[in-house]
């Protein structure tokens, strides 16, 4: 039977199928589906953690434990996860370990767009790199084989066009291989200076094997056709090499690209007359088939900078344009990504968006948005958890340079769980007078809504221990606390000044489901989630235009008519019937 | 056959991705090759979606660039504007008549551009269809994805394929009869 699976449900499928039984992530775009998938698997036991570190450190634990195990994350949260990673490479395996990341070309959602195949090459694992979801599936499966065989983590790659794109993929049975014997082996499991020596020099062996692995591997293959020339390529570019180059060029494509087939590269050189290197991002297989001394065509005519397409490739290497119609620039106004109607963060944007000699830095999620016109309410956004890092070191820099600026600190709650807990704890250990708000919609939002620590459900669908925000922050040391609706503009204008007051650190928490969250039986207890709308009243619309600086996409304003609510989109926050200083904005009655 | 490729553009929330998915599914249970690519990270925050649908014997990309989709399939008009570079010159655009205004657009900050329609049918062979219109006289403003699916089908040429098959997979018991009728209602425009 074959289906149209994304990347992300053929890795899925390709751990089922490949008997993993235990699976750990934390959610991030392009990676949140796969384990999404593999929770639908029962044969699996899947989490949520609460950052990649944790998910990494799980699956490690539950390799040495026996099981076939995968972890999978983000670009960025590689970084996270990367102090196991490399010592778990040095230890091995017991059951077989992949570790899937999902690199992000062209920053469709992400900050940046590191290349995460270096990560094989840094910490010394093999790397699989697959060029659809078939593949996906299929080499998935043999990045167990390999784990076990040779006694290593294995890193997979895949990029947002793997990962979201949908081809057609042939299921095969489960393999059942159960959970491997464990008993205590300290020289192999107990990483200390002593067996980590001794691991080193075993790690370098068994890379040697693996490059013979890399040269006879049914992952790396030639496709000759014409050898006026060749293409090196990996993973999505393969595809798009192919698409421009049809049978004009012969390929060795790569899908084990650490360590790289040397004699498999000389070979194929030796057969074409000119060879280009089409990789995305950074010339990773480039560099190191230049360092064999063989004269490749790459990066100084692929762009390093985005995503590539076939056009890009074809206008770079070929230097053919394609016959394309002209944009008219008159007929296309911008659509940036908004706070949706209704967002609780809206609120507490709105007033912050007020202050003056404030400092607000800011984090990873929905709430980046806060930045963004017309709310403007934001200084930086770097990482999980320079939210409130950040606003720590401006306070001591601040201090340093004699400003009084207040400074806030914004994180969602499920960024504090993944690594904002820490960075609150160095704000009271170190003492700096920020005030640290934690946006609490009660769910993983940007990313799609995921279950987290403090929503009381699990990945599996099973109920589980909601976390309290204000006790953890009551344990942290934090003396001053105030939990808020977001909603409520006078409790958000209340907090703000009573944060302003404070000497120490404090910490605001805005409670409030998101607007799009499929409501817990819980969040229906404790909130009013009944839906209202509301609606201008032309009469009393003086035409001021301040509810539109809510930035609600529900609003919309002309000079003429004054302002307009889609009832269609309400929800009914009533932030703009706050905002409104004739009481022009009015409640609705909705059966 | 040469690949095909059809691209479908609009805003998070008017039912894009479902749209694709039977536009998918359908081609699949014929007998294609087929890929089919989403960007939708920000789709439910008010930014453009788009997704690529690209079938014939063998489909190696996941993605085309510009001036290589053979129809533009836009829910939106001015999303048809922004994306128009990536149809082919001879190619053809089928555009809903519907405007959903973007933030600085909502804010009195931009006005929505006017004369979208004449300014894409001088300039390419446009389709006009008012599936905003059409679905809301069936019952449901909901069900302009799927009279634009329709108008698509026929305008790439594909009528002869099972799409009842793939509505009644992928949409609802409650909304299959709306749907069916909005899919019939795309076909004749």
């Amino acid at each position: 039977m074959k289906q149209l699976l994304t990347g992300n449900e053929a890795a899925a499928r390709g751990a089922y199928e490949a008997g993993v039984t235990v699976a750990a992530a934390y959610p991030g775009t392009p990676s949140t589906e796969i384990l999404e998938e593999v929770s639908k698997y029962k044969e699996i036991y899947s989490e949520w953690a609460p950052n990649e570190k944790v998910s990494v450190e799980v699956v490690v634990g539950a390799s040495i434990g026996g099981a076939r195990s995968l972890a999978a994350m983000k670009h960025v949260g590689m970084n996270v996860a990367a102090d196991p990673m490399f010592t778990f490479a040095y230890l091995g395996v017991n059951g077989g370990c992949v570790l899937i990341t999902a690199d992000d070309p062209g920053l469709h959602s992400s900050q940046n767009e590191q290349d995460n195949r270096y990560f094989a090459l840094h910490a010394k694992m093999p790397l699989i790199e697959p060029s659809d979801s078939q593949e996906t599936k299929d080499f998935i499966k043999e990045a167990y084989d390999v784990s076990e065989k040779y006694d290593v983590p294995v890193l997979f790659r895949m990029t947002t066009r793997i990962c979201h794109s949908k081809s057609l993929v042939e299921f095969s049975d489960r393999k059942e291989v159960g959970v491997r014997e464990y008993s205590r082996n300290i020289s192999k499991f107990l990483a200390t200076p002593a067996s980590c020596r001794r691991h080193h020099v075993e790690l370098e062996e068994k890379l040697e094997r693996m490059e013979e692995y890399s040269n006879e591997t049914f992952l790396n293959r030639e496709e000759m056709h014409s050898t006026e020339i060749g293409i090196i390529t990996s993973g999505v570019s393969y595809n798009y090499a192919r698409e421009v180059f049809g049978e004009d060029a012969s390929y060795l494509k790569l899908g084990f690209t650490y360590p790289i087939p040397k004699q498999k590269i000389l070979n194929f050189a030796k057969k074409v007359k000119k060879i280009y290197v089409i990789e995305e991002n950074d010339p990773y297989l480039e560099t190191q088939i230049k360092a064999m001394g063989i004269d490749v065509i790459g990066k100084e005519k692929i762009p390093v900078t985005g995503e590539l397409n076939p056009d890009i490739i074809s206008s770079s290497l070929l230097g053919k344009e394609s016959n394309k119609i002209a944009a008219n620039p008159d007929k296309i106004v911008a659509r940036p990504p908004t706070l949706c109607s209704g967002c609780p963060h809206r609120g507490f944007f709105y007033e912050m968006s007020k202050l003056k000699n404030t400092v607000i830095t800011g984090d990873i999620g929905c709430y980046t948005l806060g930045s963004a016109e017309p709310l403007n309410a934001m200084d930086t956004v770097i990482c999980m958890g320079a939210g409130i890092s950040a606003a720590h070191g401006f306070a001591k820099a601040f201090e340093k340079g004699n400003r009084k600026s207040k400074i806030f600190g914004v994180v969602g709650d499920s960024t504090f769980f993944h690594s904002g807990i820490t960075s609150l704890i160095d704000i009271v250990y170190n003492k700096s007078n920020v005030t640290t708000v934690i946006l609490d919609n009660r769910i993983t939002g940007m990313t799609g809504h995921q279950e987290n620590p403090g929503t009381g459900y699990t990945l599996m669908g099973e109920p589980a221990e909601a976390l309290d925000i204000v006790k953890i922050v009551e344990a942290i040391g934090i003396k001053h606390v105030k939990v808020i609706n977001p909603n409520k503009l006078d409790q958000v204008k209340d907090a703000i000044k009573w944060a302003q007051e404070i000497e120490e650190p404090s910490v605001i928490i805005t409670k409030w489901p998101c607007a799009l969250k499929k409501f817990s039986k819980e969040d229906k207890e404790e909130f009013d989630l009944s839906l209202k709308k509301f609606q201008v009243d032309p009469e009393i619309c003086k035409k001021c235009s301040l509810c539109t600086k809510s930035g609600c996409p529900s609003i919309s304003f002309s000079k003429d008519k004054g302002a307009f609510i889609d009832t269609n989109t309400c929800i009914g926050c009533s932030v703009c019937a706050q905002i409104c200083p004739f009481g022009a904005i009015k409640s609705l009655e909705v059966n | 056959m040469k690949t095909k490729n059809i691209l479908l553009v609009g805003v998070g929330g008017q039912g894009i991705i479902l749209a694709s998915k039977i536009i998918s599914n359908t081609l699949v249970n014929a007998g294609y090759d087929v890929k089919m690519s989403e960007v939708h990270g920000m789709a439910q925050r008010g930014g453009a979606v788009t997704t690529q649908v690209r079938f014939g014997d063998k489909v190696y990309s996941p993605i085309i660039g510009k001036g290589e989709a053979d129809i533009l399939v836009a829910f939106e008009k001015m999303e048809a504007e922004r994306w128009l570079e990536y149809l082919k010159p001879d190619g053809v655009a089928v555009v809903n008549d519907f405007e959903v205004y973007s933030a600085p657009i909502l804010s009195g900050k931009n006005t929505y551009p006017e004369n979208i329609i004449e300014d894409l049918k001088e300039r390419v062979n446009t389709i006009v269809v008012p599936a905003g219109e059409i679905a809301e006289k069936l019952g449901n403003i909901k069900a302009q994805n799927i009279v634009m699916t329709g108008s698509m089908v026929k305008h790439i040429g594909l009528e002869n394929l099972e799409w009842d098959k793939s509505l009644e997979t992928f949409v609802k018991p409650k909304y299959l009869e709306l749907n069916k009728k909005a899919f019939s209602e795309g076909l004749k425009v």
